[in-house]
């Protein structure tokens, strides 16, 4: 008999222990977060939360910073390399309230939503030389006019082209125009092996969000207009998407297109079989690395996108640094941000990671520039590049984004349609941002 | 209590009544200390964040935007909300997409894994020269991590990958379609047949060698002798395998979401679904799905036992005797 | 053992097809594994070819995976001390709460049973949040058993059904029998039963082995020091030099030593269930 009891005991203690952790976990859902710009005080030991640390750069940069902080060292906290869990990451900390990482290395297009819900502090704008950087950067880093994070790195994408092929065919200067990119194709044609004519990000993921935007933009549109309203009703937005979506019908894109991720656009492209392709400045040395792993070593040039009447315009990528509402020792950590935004640290920083600073000065900078020939260009790409939407809901902006796209690129939907119904998610999607 | 509830194998015939009560007690004071740790580590693990997920999934929550401040303000409330808007409209339409996804994974590779494991055990079993590169070859599968055989089939499967090469064909493996899911299906029973293989080659691997012995000299044939004796012997552990793999299938996330990607129509499980609530920060409506999830779990593996696997929980057969 | 199922007769005219099903499932085995090899023997340069052998052969993906900024040895010996830990703990509370359910009569069984196998019908994912919150409340954020005790309850289930099932297989006249030869219930069970089960305990221990060392998104949020961090964990964040390039040479490197210790591990277990099966006497 004793037995039994002692069983149905543990059954109910299972349930009764069950009850009493699940009810003490009230508590967290209810928590509204009205946090008011606190002062960023304290000094000690902080964290660093971001991506690898691939070049070992940060680490250099750590280490000098340590070594004059003896009693405020960093450490560096190394997260997965997907943006995702990254993003996962960060939100589980603040989730937690747990003060593990103190200074973020956060996405772009994180900032609205990570400062409305009081994730990370605002800053004190008159502590960044906010005026030398390029403007479209310092934007991303502000929500309802104020300052959220510090920026920190930036990325536009640029037209990859060959330019052996265009010269053979007689073609002296990149296309400005999707006009011309095609007729250029069509000349080219017949020296290109079959090479297939335009690349860029197609699969359904962040990327489509970046590609999409700059097609809508480079048409003269904007997915999110300057009140943040979605504009999309826009004629021309239909030209930007139109674009794309009859490049695919057309074979401008290869039907692979659809697969590609920025990795299996650069095999397409360093193998010989794109003209054209829209990619991030990483591709550069990639694609013209001499142990055999390209065939287009020395064979391309890069160019501003192009647009429908004219030059295109990118969409703004980077990253911006931000103070975790929970880390402990914000003055530290705002010092340091400081230090690592600073022009003489991210001058270090392009040097030995090829990252592009915020700080427009450097991109004139001779010495930088042999170091970097598509500096220039990449200069205007930034300088144009249209921000993703900053809205809080972001990450249902995108999925809306890349659903619509996606539909019309493989012709579930007309591009109509799919704006139309873009349209109306993002509408609902900010309304109760 | 009398003696009539007691199995009359636990207690040898002829002992006095007396003793058999006493040791009954002393037989429920050692169950209870033989089971406490387990339900104890299981109630504080897994028990808690089920039963805070249950009470989560019952909790609207309405946002807004401080208009001065831009910071977001919650109210919260006790609602059904979360669980009728899985079934309406257009979340509807992607539960019910994600629900028969989940179903026909499970279904077919769970088919396919049970015969080709099945199959893995009996070569295992026997002896033959070679047999232990035939078993760590079999093993291989099973024994890399998830997250880079992901990687590795996305690789294998991108449009200019090997797949492609190797059969002659330019499909677009990672596109909307029913070759997505074909790509899921050949990754996860790749993966996962060595695990039913080894389950049941333990299961083989108890099963006395006289009783081959007797059916060898009963003139049994090999066909009637795997489906008259080594099936039913193999049954328990067979049962186990398969109703776990049916746990984890239904519950299948990682290997769509690395391979094909997540919000694709053609391989979006309910598991899916549930990560992307989270990540969009909608804690109630996750909870919801997990909650979803979990029931048609429960249904499925109640069903499977109450059809199958009733021995595990009852006597159990197949006992040699 | 030898399963004697096929007779003379048959094995000649079955035996090549054998051989062929032998091949065909060793090939369908081995095959994306040696895809996954042949990657990781590349030159990083050479990581879109399709050729099938590595052309030249480079350890240079080897060499990046255990470069000394990734920390991949030590997350390598992270990984072997979580897993080790799991599978012992785990198969000492598997196996008395196994034992208790095959072998002892009393009431409530079926609702214990249940309630076991119902913790391994929640999504994981779903775990995730409310278990990290439980951690941060008690400190553990950085520390082993905040991997071990997740893992322990992942596997913990499929142990003790798995071990219900072969428990209950084994003749309750044998324990009987060590009983009357006066052996107590504890002996009996070290003696008579454990011997018999081993093929069912050795291959519980394999699967909660592979399963502690491939868990990742506990081991991925409940430590953040790269000291403490799983091998896993460590792949999860190789990326190339930069941003966009994905270094899947590197990568299939890591998975490649990640798995090879897994199976030759496996392989010495395996031995051991033949031997034990030999030594305990089922003849």
């Amino acid at each position: 008999m004793r037995g039994r009891h002692g069983l149905a005991g543990v059954v109910a203690g299972f349930g009764a222990l069950a009850l009493v952790v699940g009810l003490s976990a009230c508590g967290e859902t209810k928590t509204t977060d009205t946090a008011k710009p606190g002062a960023l005080e304290g000094k000690g030991p902080i964290t660093l939360a971001t991506g690898k640390d691939t070049s070992g750069y940060l680490q250099g940069a750590l280490d000098k910073w340590n070594s004059s902080h003896p009693n405020e060292q960093v450490r560096l906290i190394e997260l997965p390399e997907s943006a995702d869990q990254q993003r996962q990451q960060m939100i589980q900390n603040a989730q937690t309230k747990s003060d593990a990482y103190t200074v973020l290395n956060t996405d772009v297009v994180w900032t609205a939503e990570f400062a409305a819900n009081g994730w990370i502090e605002q800053l004190p704008e008159d502590q960044f030389a906010l005026d030398k950087m390029l403007k479209g950067a310092v934007e991303t880093t502000k929500y309802f006019n104020k300052l959220y994070a510090a920026p920190y790195l930036t990325d536009a994408g640029m037209l990859y082209y060959r330019k052996d092929l265009l010269d053979a065919a007689g073609i002296t200067a990149p296309p400005k125009t999707w006009d011309e990119l095609k007729s250029a194709c069509q000349k080219v044609a017949p020296q290109a092996g079959g090479a297939g004519c335009y690349g860029g990000q197609f699969e359904k993921y962040e990327g489509l969000t970046c590609n999409f935007s700059e097609a809508v933009a480079s048409a003269g549109a904007n997915v999110v207009d300057d009140q943040g309203k979605p504009a999309l009703s826009d004629a021309k937005a239909k030209q930007g998407l139109d674009f794309l979506v009859k490049s695919f019908q057309d074979g401008t894109i290869p039907k692979e297109g659809i697969t590609y991720k920025e990795e299996e656009g650069r095999r397409a492209f360093q193998e010989g079989k794109l003209i054209f392709h829209r990619q991030w400045p990483y591709q550069y040395a990639k694609a013209n690395a001499t142990d055999g792993s390209s065939k287009v070593a020395g064979k391309f040039a890069v160019a501003p996108l192009p647009g429908l009447t004219g030059p295109g315009k990118a969409t703004l990528g980077g990253h911006n640094l931000a103070i975790s509402k929970f880390g402990k020792n914000k003055g530290t950590a705002l010092e340091f941000i400081k230090f690592l935004t600073s022009e003489a640290e991210e001058k270090v920083h392009l040097q030995k990671t090829s990252e592009a600073p915020v700080y427009a000065a450097l991109y004139d900078d001779p010495e930088l520039v042999k170091q970097f020939p598509y500096l220039p260009v990449l200069k205007d790409a930034v300088g144009s590049a249209v921000p993703r939407p900053r809205i809080v809901k972001y990450n249902d902006a995108t999925t809306a984004i890349q659903d619509e796209a996606y539909a019309a690129l493989t012709g579930t939907k007309s591009s109509e349609q799919a704006l139309k119904d873009l349209q109306t998610k993002l509408t609902s999607i900010v309304g109760n941002k | 209590m009398t003696a009539t509830s007691v199995d009359a194998r636990t207690v040898p015939a002829g002992k006095p009544r007396g003793h058999v009560t006493n040791r009954r007690a002393g037989v429920g004071r050692l169950a209870f200390l033989l089971l406490s740790p387990s339900v104890l580590v299981l109630g504080l693990v897994i028990g808690y964040p089920i039963v805070s997920a249950l009470r989560i999934s019952f909790v609207k929550t309405t946002e807004g935007i401080d208009a001065n401040t831009g910071l977001i303000t919650r109210t919260t409330g006790f609602s059904l909300d979360n669980y009728t808007n899985i079934f309406t409209g257009e979340t509807g339409r992607l539960f019910w997409n994600a629900f028969w996804n989940t179903t026909t994974f499970t279904v077919t590779t769970v088919v396919i894994e049970t015969v080709v494991g099945v199959c893995m055990a009996l070569i295992m079993n026997r002896a033959f020269r070679g047999r232990g590169l035939v078993r760590a070859s079999i093993l291989v599968p099973w024994a890399i991590p998830t997250a880079i055989s992901g990687l590795l089939w996305r690789w294998i499967f991108t449009s200019q990958g090997i797949a492609n090469d190797v059969l002659n064909t330019h499909v677009l493996w990672t596109t909307e379609g029913i070759q997505s899911w074909l790509a899921v299906v050949i990754a996860d029973t790749w993966k996962t047949a060595p695990f039913i293989g080894l389950l049941v080659l333990a299961g083989l691997q108890i099963i006395p060698a006289e009783v081959y012995e007797a059916a060898k000299i009963d003139g049994a044939d090999a066909w009637r002798t795997f489906w008259r004796i080594t099936l039913p012997l193999v049954q328990p552990a067979l049962v186990v395998a398969v109703l776990f793999r049916m746990l984890d299938v239904l519950r299948m996330f990682d290997l769509p979401f690395v391979l094909i990607g997540r919000g694709k129509m053609s391989t979006d499980t309910l598991s899916i679904l549930a990560y992307n609530e989270m990540s969009n920060l909608r804690f109630g409506p996750a909870a919801a799905y997990a909650t979803v999830l979990f029931v048609y779990v429960a249904i499925v593996a109640y069903v499977f036992v109450r059809v199958l696997g009733a021995d595990i929980v009852g006597r159990g057969v197949g006992r040699s005797k | 053992m030898s399963a004697p199922v096929a007779t003379g007769r048959r094995r000649r005219g079955a035996g090549w097809l054998y051989y062929v099903g032998i091949a065909a499932i060793v090939v369908y085995c081995l095959a994306p594994f040696y895809w996954m090899v042949v990657s990781a023997l590349r030159r990083p340069a050479d990581q879109f070819s399709n050729a099938l052998l590595p052309d030249p052969p480079s350890l240079d993906n080897l060499v990046a995976a255990f470069s000394p900024g990734n920390g991949f040895g030590r997350a390598l010996l992270n990984s072997v001390i979580v897993a080790s830990i799991t599978t012992v703990l785990t198969l000492i509370l598997g196996i008395s709460a196994a034992y208790a359910l095959a072998r002892l009569e009393f009431r409530g069984k079926g609702t214990i049973l249940s309630i076991i196998i119902a913790t391994s019908m929640f999504p994981g994912i779903a775990v995730v949040v409310p278990l990290l919150q439980l951690f941060v409340d008690i400190n553990w954020i950085n520390t082993y058993q905040a991997m071990v005790l997740p893992s322990m309850s992942f596997a913990l289930p499929l142990a003790i059904w798995l071990l219900t099932a072969f428990f209950r297989q084994m003749p309750f006249e044998l324990e009987e029998a060590a009983q009357i030869d006066g052996c107590t219930p504890a002996e009996a069970f070290r003696k008579v039963i454990m011997p018999l089960a081993a093929p069912g305990v050795f291959t519980t221990a394999i699967l909660v082995f592979i399963a502690a060392w491939n868990e990742f998104i506990i081991a991925v949020s409940v430590v953040n020091k790269n000291e403490l961090k799983t091998a896993n964990v460590i792949v999860s964040q190789f990326t190339g030099q930069y941003q966009f390039d994905q270094p899947f040479g590197t990568q299939m490197a890591a998975g490649v030593v990640v798995t090879v210790p897994l199976v030759i591990a496996v392989l010495l277990f395996q031995r051991r269930i033949v031997e034990g099966l030999t030594a305990g006497g089922v003849k």
